[in-house]
């Protein structure tokens, strides 16, 4: 197993606030709306020093999708941000109609995604996002797991053409990624060559994965670690080639079932390469109020959750 | 930013008369009620209603570049439907002001056309810039439009039609908020104000009371007008147009009769969603002559 050495943990939000400074500097037609959550959003440094190209919304994140909408006619790349609840549920028909329907060049960024935003509770906590942002024709979906990869995929959706849906959280997590490692829409990123099972993560169980990895290894089971940052476009090649070499797939993420990476994998597995599959996510439920550690013990999203996984997976291989 | 010459943008209406906007008006109805006949479905009675006004923006009003079509519109006035149903006159006055073929108006709501029952981008019309069809939306789409000219230093003008039974929606005061806190003094904003919606009048459904205030109140700059009658209602635009630029949106909230045109289909929230049958269409093409009838 491979080490994933890191100097700081830091959270996936203020890799979004990063990159959204870097881009009012590089492109002048980034602009930034925001519906009353600038500190959350780690927005501060862009609205200091880009006043003219950030318009604050107040509480009104429905008007935010339109006007987003309506900025692009003329040319802008606008950048919408709230909670991830108030990004996709609270706005679904805008963002169908108006930006998605309409083929708006627009770049919804939601943060607090899932059950890491901890004691504000399931009415905050969205683990529906990635299915419904996924549903919508043409809307990439990219959860990035660290504060690296999050700045990098802030950089890089401001350069493809389309809407595009941007899932990041609150919590500090490990800093892994390498800060020059290119960010690619829609291809998986290797972190592990295994030959035992494939474990496919997204977004904050992408470290959870790499701790599962170690784990395993003490059990002397080799597991490919891929880090799907992308969920739509899926990589379907990488997924396929990793899943016809180990025979078997454990998916990792905070987000419920239905809908989410899991549920894309295994449609394409379904269709392509039938292979015992199981999925680390949330099976049903809403979350509640706790902290993001407890609640991700609570709802088995931890290491030892994708540990119990493979273990399952493995023994329903066909020898 | 390049502005456009005045050769290149559309300015045949500097020089129409309001006979001939009238004629034209005409024409529009025809297609109108012509186009919901063809294929028993759309919505007459908003876009008759709503014709002098799309008349007047797009042949006398708007500067504008039908051909090529310019989905950034840098240098042009923007007009944008919130109200997606009365897409019929949207797409006769499109047509019949060089954005496509009028002979394309004969695929409305038709398997394969760019013509949908309500207005999408989706199928690349020229002339339309969003979707619109689920209510409450034109408003901010619109105001975002606006605010992307003021940052491109682009002094053209956006404008904007809701239905009034569309006010029920609450993304409109969201926006009706938002535009004048931001000072979105390049916007001009219409409600046809008809009274009318698909269950009954719209103070016997939703009241909407007194708008004027409502508006007011919200800081906007706001006008009243006959919406179905020419010589008032360009004069109230150019009145709107004399106030851009000074700090607040302005709205413009036009009396009009749903179905105006066609006696049979006036002032009834019966012809809000429902086409004539074979003879009602020849009774009202009889009511809607035109000089020189150019039907396509």
């Amino acid at each position: 197993m491979k080490d994933f050495p890191y100097t700081e943990s830091k959270d996936t939000r203020s890799g979004f606030g990063a990159g959204l400074h870097e881009l009012g500097k590089t492109n002048p037609n980034v602009v930034a709306l925001c519906a009353d959550l600038i500190g959350s959003l780690k927005m501060d440094a862009f609205v200091k020093d880009f006043p003219e190209r950030f318009f604050q919304v107040g509480i009104a994140e429905a008007n935010m999708m339109g006007l987003a909408a309506g900025l692009t006619i003329g040319g802008k790349i606008p950048f919408t941000g709230t909670f991830a609840n108030f990004s996709t549920g609270r706005v679904y028909d805008q963002i169908r109609q108006s930006i998605a329907y309409s083929g708006k060049n627009v770049k919804i960024c939601a943060s607090h995604a899932g059950l890491t935003l901890g004691e504000d509770g399931a009415t905050h906590q969205i683990l529906e996002d990635i299915g419904l942002m996924k549903m919508l024709p043409h809307m990439c979906v990219i959860n990035p797991c660290d504060y690296n990869q999050t700045k990098a995929a802030t950089l890089a959706i401001a350069d493809y053409e389309g809407p595009v849906y941007l899932r990041f959280g609150r919590p500090v997590v490990p800093n892994f990624t390498p800060a020059d490692q290119p960010f690619e829409i829609g291809k998986g990123v290797l972190l592990n060559e295994g030959a035992d099972v494939s474990i496919f993560a997204t977004g904050h169980l992408v470290w959870k994965a790499i701790l599962a990895g170690k784990l395993l290894a003490e059990k002397g089971i080799n597991a490919e670690i891929i880090n799907l940052h992308t969920i739509k476009p899926l990589d379907a090649q990488m997924i396929l080639e990793s899943a016809r070499k180990t025979r078997c797939v454990v998916t990792a993420e905070e987000h419920q079932m239905n809908g989410g990476l899991g549920d894309s994998i295994a449609q394409l597995l379904a269709r392509e390469e039938p292979l015992p599959l199981e999925m680390v996510a949330v099976n049903d439920s809403f979350g509640e109020s706790g902290t993001p550690d407890q609640l991700m013990e609570k709802y088995g999203l931890n290491e030892a959750a994708i540990v119990r996984a493979v273990e399952k997976v493995m023994a329903r291989k066909t020898k | 930013m390049a502005q456009p010459t005045a050769s290149e943008t559309h300015t045949p209406a500097a020089t129409k008369s309001v006979a001939e906007l009238n004629q034209i008006a005409a024409q529009v109805r025809r297609d109108i009620v012509r186009m919901v006949h063809a294929v028993n479905s759309g919505h007459p009675g908003g876009s008759l209603g709503c014709t002098e006004l799309l008349v007047a923006l797009y042949f006398k009003v708007m500067q504008h570049t039908p051909e090529p079509f310019d989905m950034d519109g840098i240098g042009q006035d923007l007009f944008f439907l919130s109200n997606g149903h009365i897409s019929p006159v949207f797409y006769s006055v499109l047509a019949r002001s060089g954005y496509f073929p009028v002979s394309e108006l004969a695929t409305f709501r038709k398997l394969n056309s760019r013509l949908q029952g309500h207005p999408a981008t989706h199928e690349h019309l020229p002339g339309i810039r969003v979707a619109s069809g689920s209510l409450g939306q034109g408003l901010s789409v619109a105001t975002g439009a606006a605010q992307a000219k003021k940052l491109n230093g682009d002094k053209s003008t956006v404008f904007v039609l809701m239905g009034d039974g569309e006010l029920q929606e609450g993304q409109i005061w969201e926006a009706a908020l938002y535009a004048p806190h931001h000072k979105v003094d390049n916007l001009i904003a219409f409600v046809d104000r008809n009274g009318q919606q698909i269950d009954g009048p719209t103070e016997k459904i939703g009241g909407l009371g007194d708008l004027r205030a409502k508006f007011e109140s919200f800081n906007w700059r706001v006008l009243e007008t006959d919406g179905n009658q020419f010589e008032t209602l360009l004069a109230t635009i150019e009145e709107a147009q004399s106030l851009l630029g000074q700090g607040q949106p302005i709205m413009v909230l036009m009396d009009t009769q749903m179905g105006f045109g066609v006696d049979f289909m006036m002032g009834s929230h019966k012809w809000h969603g429902v086409a004539p049958n074979d003879e009602q269409l020849e009774k009202a093409l009889l009511q809607l002559e035109v000089e020189k009838a150019s039907d396509y």
